[in-house]
């Protein structure tokens, strides 16, 4: 046999695309030649796995070699060919059968000792696998947890390149040192969701702040976006911390979504593949454009507002930073999605997250608040009105929290409620407002659109009174108006009201009230 | 003479026993000039062919086909033309063939492999 062919998976932004590898040997002088728009790191695969071959004690065959990728037109990047170039050239050079090595997909980093590494993006790759009805896999041990979570596959984690050639030989295959190893913590589910738990911060741990905690949960039942303005030490960290904790458990769907986005950017937590909890995303306000929304060279990687899909941005100091990063989010919390053009090609990333800002009032930051602010009017006034009003106008929630008096936080008894108690509350809400909403497009009340509120929803003119009231006076916008309606549904849905009552649209309304300090 | 020299004599000489046994005729072996040498020149039937011998003991260092490097292929066609322009090869030549023959002496036998149409 002089002509070898496997499959492999190349990432395209989230998409995994088959990849052809062609292994043929010819006569003439014995070396290497890699085709088919391979980049620096995809060259360097020819020295690698040579090394692996022949520290294996297999033999590198010394003709002349040529490694095709096909579709030759997709650009072709990174490390994870390694193993089924490897695993082609042997079987072409007739030491490994090429029918079983025909059917399956291969991936995997190799380093110069033969190990199998694990690479990036298993999860999305597996998936487009299964899709194009590949049903055998072979990845690095590391990773087998995590293929493994695509159903309808029969993954294979291998170690060592020996033990990928093994299994292909149909020999047993020896189960022995840090290889096995290495699969069962990974897929030591239990121990991985403990550590989980102990790292997810509590509501009860916070003290004070009734208005930021009913921010918190209002805003996770209808998944609505949050500003919080606040002089230091006011909480807002530690509230925008403990909105994932209070957040439904993502579906399995969802899950799957999230893990394959954290996979892509190889930020998966071992002994943890698949992850049910809502990611958290804190960027630092020096974070550039790319960081945030994502970017790169050639094809653009996933950025913050990605790895929050699902949910919560966090983006405390918000007025720090620079006024294009910020502005570079609307479009993205307007579609849901990302779509980043490099020159390789366009990599399209989900980018549906809850955005959280938060806010000193004024650049003195004067721990007590206001009472003892030395800044200037003027400068005050520019501080906030950096976050830019179409920004601002996206946001449902805007509250203003106050300093935690002494009193509240020296007499604490104890009485304050933990996230559980929140998130069966939050959990209610979100069923009703899914039972109201099912036959339409939208899952939670932040997405349905203000006409439908306006229509098909319409309160009763002297429950809305207030609201009315509000848009009359000018005190908010015809689009503020809306938001307030939104809210006071998700105000309704959480008292068990089966329509918002008077009540709930006066909250709801208090929650907007920010707005003309801002904007 | 150097241990490394005695190899490539050595490799040189069963290559050029090798080709015979083939049915090449050798028409000149360690042809010089200013600019190097030409291991073997033979004729294969009407195609004349140049041949570079590399010799090594044992595959430690990779094989011996390996060390022929762009250098290497830009000086043997070089070296091919210089021949051709002070050398008849007798008889009708329809195409000229570079070749490379690796010779690796393993401690209890040696391998010999004949690349036709290397460069």
């Amino acid at each position: 046999m002089v002509l070898a062919t496997t499959r492999s998976i190349a990432l395209v932004g989230m998409r995994g695309r088959v990849i052809d590898v062609e292994a043929d040997l010819a006569d003439g002088l014995p070396g290497v030649r890699v085709v088919g728009l391979p980049d620096a790191a995809l060259h360097e695969a020819r020295d690698r796995i040579r090394s692996a071959v022949v520290n294996s004690d297999l033999d590198w065959p010394t003709r002349r070699i040529t490694i095709c990728l096909l579709p030759a037109s997709l650009p072709k990047a990174g490390s994870q060919f390694d193993l089924a170039l490897a695993l082609a050239v042997l079987a072409a050079a007739g030491d490994i059968p090429a029918g079983p090595l025909a059917d399956v997909a291969v991936l995997g980093e190799l380093g110069l000792g033969g190990r199998v590494r694990a690479v990036r993006g298993v999860l999305p790759a597996a998936m487009a696998a299964s899709e194009r009805g590949i049903r055998r896999l072979i990845v690095p041990a590391a990773n087998a947890a995590e293929a493994a979570l695509v159903g309808d596959l029969q993954v294979r984690g291998v170690p060592t390149l020996a033990a990928a050639v093994a299994f292909l030989r149909g020999e047993p295959v020896e189960e022995s040192d840090d290889a096995t190893e290495g699969v069962t913590a990974r897929t030591g589910r239990p121990h991985g969701r403990q550590r989980a738990d102990v790292a997810a911060p509590d509501l009860a741990e916070l003290v004070g702040q009734p208005v930021g905690r009913r921010a918190i949960e209002v805003a996770a039942a209808g998944g609505h976006h949050l500003f919080m303005v606040g002089p230091p030490g006011s909480g807002k960290t530690m509230l925008a911390e403990r909105l994932p904790g209070v957040l439904p458990p993502l579906s399995d769907e969802e899950a799957i979504e999230v893990t394959s986005i954290h996979s892509v950017a190889g930020v998966l937590r071992p002994g943890e593949p698949l992850i049910r909890r809502p990611p958290f995303q804190a960027p630092h306000h020096t974070a550039s454009v790319a960081a945030l929304v994502g970017g790169g060279s050639r094809i653009a990687g996933p950025g913050a507002i990605t790895l929050a899909h699902r949910g919560v941005l966090f983006l405390d100091e918000a007025p720090e930073f620079p006024v294009a990063v910020l502005e570079a989010l609307r479009q993205p919390l307007e579609l849901g999605e990302i779509a980043i053009a490099r020159s390789a090609g366009i990599a399209r990333y989900p980018a549906r997250c809850q955005l959280v800002l938060a806010a000193n009032p004024c650049p003195c930051a004067a721990p007590s608040g206001d009472q003892s602010c030395t800044c200037l009017s003027r400068v005050r006034a520019r501080y906030l009105a950096r976050l830019s009003g179409p920004l601002l106008d996206r946001i449902d929630i805007q509250v203003e929290l106050l300093p935690v008096a002494g009193a509240d936080l020296l007499d604490n008894d104890g009485q304050v409620e933990d996230s559980g108690t929140v998130a069966k509350r939050v959990l209610q809400a979100r069923e009703m407002a899914k039972a109201r909403l099912a036959g339409t497009a939208w899952r939670v009340n932040a997405e349905v659109s203000g006409h439908e509120l306006r229509t098909r929803w319409q309160l009763p003119r002297r429950v809305r009174h207030f609201a009315d009231m509000a848009l009359n006076l000018g005190q908010v916008s015809a689009r503020g108006y809306d938001r307030i309606l939104r809210l006071a549904w998700t105000i309704a849905d959480l008292a068990g009201h089966s329509t918002p009552q008077a009540g709930d649209v006066d909250e709801a309304v208090g929650m907007r009230m920010r707005q003309q300090v801002a904007a | 003479m150097r241990v490394k020299d005695a190899v490539g004599r050595y490799g040189e000489q069963r290559a050029a026993e090798y080709l015979q046994e083939r049915g090449l005729t050798i028409l000149a072996r360690n042809w010089r000039c200013g600019d190097g040498e030409l291991d073997v020149i033979a004729k294969d039937g009407d195609v004349l062919v140049f041949c570079e011998v590399k010799t090594r003991s044992g595959t430690r260092y990779g094989d011996p086909a390996e060390a022929i490097d762009n250098d290497k292929i830009r000086r043997l066609r070089l070296l091919a033309l210089r021949w051709l322009a002070s050398n008849k090869p007798g008889g009708p030549i329809r195409s000229l063939r570079f070749d490379v023959v690796a010779v690796v002496r393993h401690s209890d036998r040696v391998t010999i492999r004949h690349i036709r149409g290397a460069l």
